[in-house]
């Protein structure tokens, strides 16, 4: 806000100062109401899966104090925590191409384990027959063509016939986690373990690491791409397209946009990237795939993205706490003897409270709001009037 | 191809369709009427869960499938309440609510499981079959399909009750007007929020009901995330049949179809491996979805909270 676009009734010279304070004052305010907006409901969230816990004869207290003590508090956890953001803002990426174009990419599962699976099987063989730089970049750009590929059936079918595609993308990826394990317990399976899964890449042959961490390189490609996903979205020509076509497909149309096409590409670049995010883990992490290996962060991931506006940049906190929350959580639940599918209950009352917390805070019915939330929506009014 | 086409193969064929699709058959005739509605339930595979659950439990200590079907019921309509609080009253996004209800009730069931079991998993009875005289002689269909438990023939039974409500009432155009033209039903005097409401509500019972089938007759057990997709399945099963509950039976049991496919295979001793036995529903939807693209219509407001004035 400067101070030569102010009206000239607002004052003269000697109040001007004042009403910069109260700008800044407002726009604090608005950052203020920001940060309410993201803590209320992961504060809500565990306070709900506290109660489960007592329910269970837990301690919370100790649960949360593990959870956050492993995953964020400890170095050795905290890098975990990083590396493991590497295949999820990969995956936000997608998500966040595909909604701005108003497609329902609900498969992310299907598409992320069958780059996993691609990579693990042609992995090992071609890291002997070729120099490891070159390998890993065939490899990521294989994981990207299958994660693309594998969206081309439900892509067609919207563009062409406007088959809704949650539905589609979600067959696909039942079908694809299925195939990928039947590749996993055929042609890749290793015949050196018992349990079945593909060939071990070296450990030396994985992405490096950062010098003086445990942290691979992945994740900064990662950063990277979401960065390079958010200056497309927001200030590119092609970002623009698929804004308008996802806003009103109607409009795309008669500005010459062809909807066809960008409904194809928009959806091949989502599962490509969320191969990618695959290839980032299986190249940085593991080294290989066990059967029936399925991390399921799709739909999560999905609905914090949603959540996250299709923001790519607010999405980068919000991934960075769901990776806390996987890392710690596992570590946590198997200290109170858990199962670990107790961090979907908590992810679960994240969202829930989430959609409840944007709800009270832009709130569409005003009379049913609490008072000093109302109060919090017209400061955050005001402070979106400045911008 | 001789040795396999055998009569035991299309009995257990059979067998299996109707075992595989009676979940469907359920939870897509829920879903049919919450679509209908306009709420789109995402959530269909938590509440599934959850009234598998409770359910199998009910059952297992009243030693009466009666009480775990009815256990089933409530539970999937106890699931369905967070659907009409957030999405119906409050008028929260459909799917990001649908979301979070199927993760928290997977971690739920799963994590109650491990609690009150550990890692043990107990059997349930039997539950008997009634014979139909006289149609239970007739040769392959006779010990398949009239040999059922009384919930099989009382599900066929509901789907012809909502096919009729749905096609000859005022609270099947009611339901009809909640999705496609709410505003209309609002000028009418007929509140869409009730109307959405209560077809939540059923919808939830339902899947409960398909889940308390899949735990208490289907396995006998109850294991964690044993729905595997068929939510989902119903979810689309409910979309291609466009709201006519004939075509939901249909579909739940061509899907069935699908899924007793490989096991009958087995019976005959030709061996296929679980994973293409688990992917082949959903190549079967997806090849459904292909063959009549052109037919699945959604109601005109699907997954749109209502509120006066704006539609």
């Amino acid at each position: 806000m400067t101070p030569e676009l102010l009206p000239a009734t607002e004052g003269g010279p000697g109040e001007a100062p004042a009403d910069d304070n109260g700008a800044l004052g407002r726009r604090m305010a608005g950052w203020g109401v920001s940060l309410f907006q993201a803590l209320l409901p992961i504060i809500l969230g565990m306070i709900a899966a506290a109660i489960v816990l007592l329910i269970l004869g837990k301690n919370p207290i100790a649960f949360y104090a593990d959870m956050f003590g492993r995953g964020l508090f400890n170095w050795e956890g905290l890098q975990d925590s990083i590396i493991r953001m590497s295949p999820l803002l990969l995956m936000a990426a997608g998500l966040i191409i595909a909604f701005t174009a108003n497609i329902w990419n609900i498969g992310g599962d299907g598409q992320f384990l069958m780059g996993a699976a691609m990579v693990a099987g042609l992995g090992p063989a071609l890291m002997e027959s070729t120099p490891q730089w070159v390998a890993i970049i065939l490899l990521i750009i294989v994981a990207f063509l299958v994660g693309g590929v594998w969206t081309i059936v439900p892509a067609y079918l919207k563009a062409k016939y406007t088959i809704n595609e949650i539905i589609t993308s979600l067959m696909m990826s039942f079908v694809g986690i299925n195939l990928a394990n039947l590749l996993i317990k055929g042609p890749f399976r290793s015949d050196e373990t018992t349990v079945p899964q593909t060939f071990v890449i070296p450990y030396e042959k994985l992405l490096p690491d950062i010098p003086g961490t445990r942290i691979h390189v992945g994740v900064i490609l990662a950063f990277v791409v979401v960065l390079i996903v958010h200056y497309a979205m927001t200030r590119t020509s092609f970002g623009m397209r698929l804004r308008v076509m996802g806003a009103n497909p109607k409009a795309a149309v008669h500005s010459g946009i062809s909807v066809f096409w960008f409904t194809i590409i928009g959806f091949f670049l989502s599962g490509a990237l969320i191969a990618t995010g695959a290839a980032t883990e299986i190249l940085g992490v593991w080294g290989y795939v066990r059967a029936d290996w399925n991390p399921n962060w799709g739909l999560t991931l999905f609905a914090l993205v949603f959540l996250a506006r299709l923001n790519a940049l607010a999405t980068i906190p919000i991934v960075f706490f769901f990776a806390i929350i996987t890392i710690g959580g596992h570590f946590a639940c198997r200290e109170v003897d858990l199962p670990d599918d107790f961090i979907l209950v908590f992810v679960g009352f994240i969202l829930l409270f989430m959609a409840l917390t944007e709800y009270l805070t832009t709130g569409r019915i005003f009379r049913r709001m609490p008072g000093d939330l109302i109060a919090i929506r017209a400061s955050q009014r005001r402070g979106a009037g400045d911008e | 191809m001789s040795d396999v086409l055998t009569v035991e193969f299309f009995s257990s064929l059979l067998t299996g369709a109707i075992l595989a699709g009676m979940p469907l058959l359920f939870a897509g005739l829920g879903e049919t009427i919450s679509e209908r509605a306009g709420v789109l339930n995402i959530g269909l595979e938590g509440m599934m869960l959850f009234g598998g659950y409770v359910g199998f439990v009910a059952a297992l200590y009243t030693d009466s499938s009666a009480v775990g079907f009815l256990a089933a019921i409530a539970a999937g309509m106890v699931v369905a309440l967070f659907m009409l609080v957030f999405c119906v009253r409050l008028g929260l996004d459909q799917i990001v609510i649908g979301i979070a209800i199927l993760v928290i009730f997977e971690g739920v069931t799963s994590i109650a499981q491990r609690a009150q079991f550990g890692t043990t998993y107990p059997r349930l009875d039997r539950v008997p079959d009634i014979k139909i005289p006289l149609l239970d002689r007739i040769p392959v269909v006779g010990d398949s399909l009239f040999t059922q438990p009384l919930i099989v023939y009382l599900g066929l039974g509901l789907c012809v009750v909502v096919w009729w409500v749905l096609k000859h009432t005022n609270v099947g155009l009611s339901l009809k007007a909640a999705g496609e033209k709410p505003a209309a039903l609002d000028a009418s005097g007929v509140s869409v929020i009730a109307t959405r409401s209560w077809a939540v509500l059923i919808t939830g019972g339902l899947a409960g009901l398909g889940g308390g089938y899949m735990a208490i007759v289907g396995a006998g057990i109850f294991v964690p995330f044993m729905t595997h997709g068929a939510g989902f399945i119903a979810i689309v099963i409910a979309m291609l049949a466009r709201g006519k509950a004939a075509w939901v039976i249909a579909g739940a049991f061509i899907f069935g179809i699908a899924v007793s496919f490989s096991t009958a295979l087995q019976i005959t001793g030709v061996s296929v491996p679980i994973d293409l036995v688990n992917m082949l529903p959903f190549v079967a939807v997806m090849v459904a979805l292909i063959l009549f693209a052109r037919q699945s219509v959604l109601p005109a407001a699907l997954a749109t909270p209502y509120k006066r004035g704006t539609l």
